[in-house]
């Protein structure tokens, strides 16, 4: 049994959650927590490898404003967090722009792939097919 | 180590070793003993359920997330029993003739393919889906390809009682899709060929497997294993790897093979793809009918495919470049968005192969040639026409920066479509078709492939490959049927030598 990934980078993962998908802002505690959850059954399938270098992303995120802001990730405020993460999107550096894409893809994980998401997006897949639909 | 002796041992129940099993399964009643073996769990139907992440760990490798060795490409595949079979969409096309002519590989001819392939098709119900069961996300795109000078083609499919769920990338729900696993791994079992899941075949020596069955994890789908979990070693006379792309290349290079075979991992190519989305003005059926009925095939002229698609709310949110309220934007227009897959037919070079890290897992080596990023971009502005010929409002393009493109733009897409827009790991890219790995060629010519045209590996008379791993180049078309042709080839050729593979008692 994996120990938890998320639980010493949450500040910094809701932070970077909520800049990728700006709704996330509005969940609730259950919400998060239903989410995080779906996120850490995806990590612990993962070697311990990979929850290790997503732990050291989270920190690198979280400080590499410090350069240019003077402040932490978490510290920012929306416009600041949505540029800072567009430049680490198209960084030169092939490692920054997969990290940022990893990140995301665990937040729109994290979000979209609660039930609840689906449904208010309209996403009306269901087993019956045709039958569901009337 | 738990010994077990068999005739002859598939590793594999996909579209090649499901074939294979059926091919070989007559040769039960003459006491020879088939086995399949299995790395993923045999689902029960009702484990079918139609939700994402739950279905995507169930039935593909790493939940259906493997990356390429610099994670800039997401490479689904199977992982259960039938394999990539169980979660494809049930696209059925013969080979290119083309293409097969451009393989060059001495013994292999399309018409034998072709005849194989019909055979296939009509065992797995391959035809075209009615009108009426065509949903909106297919008919704009016919409309569309109509309007913008293009021939849509319809997709011959192997369904059988489809209701339309739309999910059949994460397994049917109805039990409507005729993958190996509906269908011939269930007529090789009826004639007493085995099959085992949850049993990974770790390495293969002489005339012998070491296998490791593993024990079912608690909450996991699918049932226990049919064997009691631990280590097996398994005997056979005749081995046949059929893996897939990434699988047989990886086991056969952590055995070995590699050494006297310099071609074993080489020539692996995928049909890198980019999922499209437009908006249209209001709701269309998408998430209900089957979700890939038309196709547009530009390949010959320009080396991209188009196919209709539709994907889930997470793999969706995922595919889309960018993040924020343009994306919440578009995630939330989800029931007026129309879908197209645009695939690169990705050729094979040097560089793009398969290899094994140092625990013997699999690593795909992959980079993006100037001809396949090329392909993308003219495969995207093509889209693009098609779109807005069909009426759309604005579409995502991961070609272009910004990746939204508004209606009124429409005119300028051959300029906002432009290959230095295409940054790994910026942009996604995701790629389904996975072939080559043990390519065929000439027989005896183990410097430039791995197997003869008949999938016998070059110097190992016990040792065959049938499987997507075959391919020398890409298909430059949905590749399940003539992974069957090949595959069924392969077993045609075992029953041929027989006597001299399985000893005396077998058939001639």
């Amino acid at each position: 049994m994996s120990a938890a990934a998320l639980p010493p980078i949450r500040p910094t993962f809701r932070a970077l959650a909520t800049a990728f998908v700006p709704e996330a802002a509005s969940l609730d505690e259950p919400s998060w927590a239903e989410g995080e959850a779906i996120v850490e059954r995806f990590l612990a399938a993962r070697p311990a490898a990979v929850r290790r270098q997503l732990r050291l992303l989270l920190a690198l995120l979280d400080f590499l404003p410090l350069l240019r802001h003077g402040r932490r990730f978490r510290a920012l405020d929306a416009a600041r967090r949505v540029r800072f993460l567009e430049a680490m999107q198209n960084a030169p550096l092939l490692l920054l722009r997969r990290g940022v894409w990893g990140v995301r893809t665990l937040a729109f994980m994290a979000y979209y792939a609660r039930p609840a998401a689906a449904s208010a997006i309209g996403y009306r897949a269901d087993a019956r097919g045709w039958q569901a639909r009337p | 180590m738990i010994r077990r002796d068999y005739d002859v041992v598939i590793v594999g129940s996909g579209a090649g070793g499901g074939t294979v099993a059926q091919e070989l399964a007559p040769l039960v009643k003459s006491g020879v003993r088939v086995l399949v073996l299995e790395q993923g769990p045999r689902l029960a139907d009702d484990e079918f359920t139609g939700r994402e992440l739950e279905m995507a760990d169930a039935l593909y490798e790493d939940g259906g997330a493997f990356l390429t060795a610099d994670g800039a490409m997401t490479l689904a595949f199977g992982r259960a029993l039938g394999g990539s079979t169980v979660v494809y969409t049930g696209t059925s096309l013969v080979a290119p003739e083309r293409v097969i002519r451009a393989w060059a590989v001495p013994g292999l001819d399309h018409a034998d393919l072709a005849r194989r392939s019909a055979r296939f098709a009509a065992q797995n119900n391959v035809h075209l889906l009615e009108p009426a069961l065509l949903n909106d996300n297919n008919r704009l795109f016919l409309e569309g390809c109509r309007a913008a000078g293009y021939a849509a083609e319809q997709f011959p499919l192997n369904l059988k009682g489809c209701r339309g769920s739309s999910l059949c990338n994460l397994g049917c729900p109805n039990a409507a899709k005729m993958g190996t696993h509906r269908v011939q791994l269930p007529v090789a079992q009826s004639q007493g060929v085995q099959i085992v899941t949850r049993a990974e075949v770790l390495s293969i020596g002489d005339h012998a497997l070491s296998v490791a069955v593993r024990a079912r994890k608690q909450g996991e789908k699918g049932a226990a294993s049919e064997w009691e979990p631990g280590a097996y070693d398994v005997r056979a006379r005749v081995v046949v790897v059929a893996g897939g792309a990434i699988g047989s290349p990886a086991l056969l290079l952590r055995s070995g093979f590699g050494r006297a075979l310099p071609a074993l991992g080489a020539g692996f190519t995928c049909h890198p793809a980019h999922i499209l989305v437009a908006e249209h003005p209001r709701p269309i059926t998408n998430d209900v009918g089957h979700p890939k009925s038309y196709f547009l095939d530009r390949a010959a002229a320009e080396g991209w495919v188009l196919e209709t698609c539709m994907y889930f709310p997470f793999t969706t949110a995922k595919n889309l470049t960018g993040f924020g309220p343009p994306h919440s934007a578009l995630m939330r227009a989800f029931p007026r968005l129309q879908m197209i897959l645009v695939l690169a037919c990705d050729k094979a070079v040097p560089h793009n192969r398969v290899a094994v890290d140092r625990s013997g897992k699999p690593v795909v080596h992959y980079r993006f040639t100037a001809r396949t990023v090329e392909a993308l971009v003219r495969a995207t502005r093509a889209s693009a026409k098609i779109f807005f010929a069909a009426g759309a409002l604005r579409m995502h393009a991961p070609t272009a920066d910004p990746p939204l493109i508004e209606r009124g733009d429409a005119g300028r897409v051959d300029e906002l479509v432009d290959a230095r827009h295409f940054r790994t790991g910026k942009v996604s890219i995701s790629a389904a078709h996975l072939m080559g790995g043990c390519a065929m060629g000439a027989a005896g010519d183990s410097a430039r492939s791995v197997t003869d045209a008949w999938g016998r590996v070059h110097g190992v008379p016990w040792l065959r490959v049938g499987d997507a791993s075959l391919f020398p180049d890409s298909l430059e078309i949905n590749p399940y049927l003539t992974i069957m042709a090949l595959a069924d080839r392969v077993a045609e050729g075992i029953r041929t030598e027989a006597r001299d593979l399985l000893g005396g008692g077998a058939p001639a």
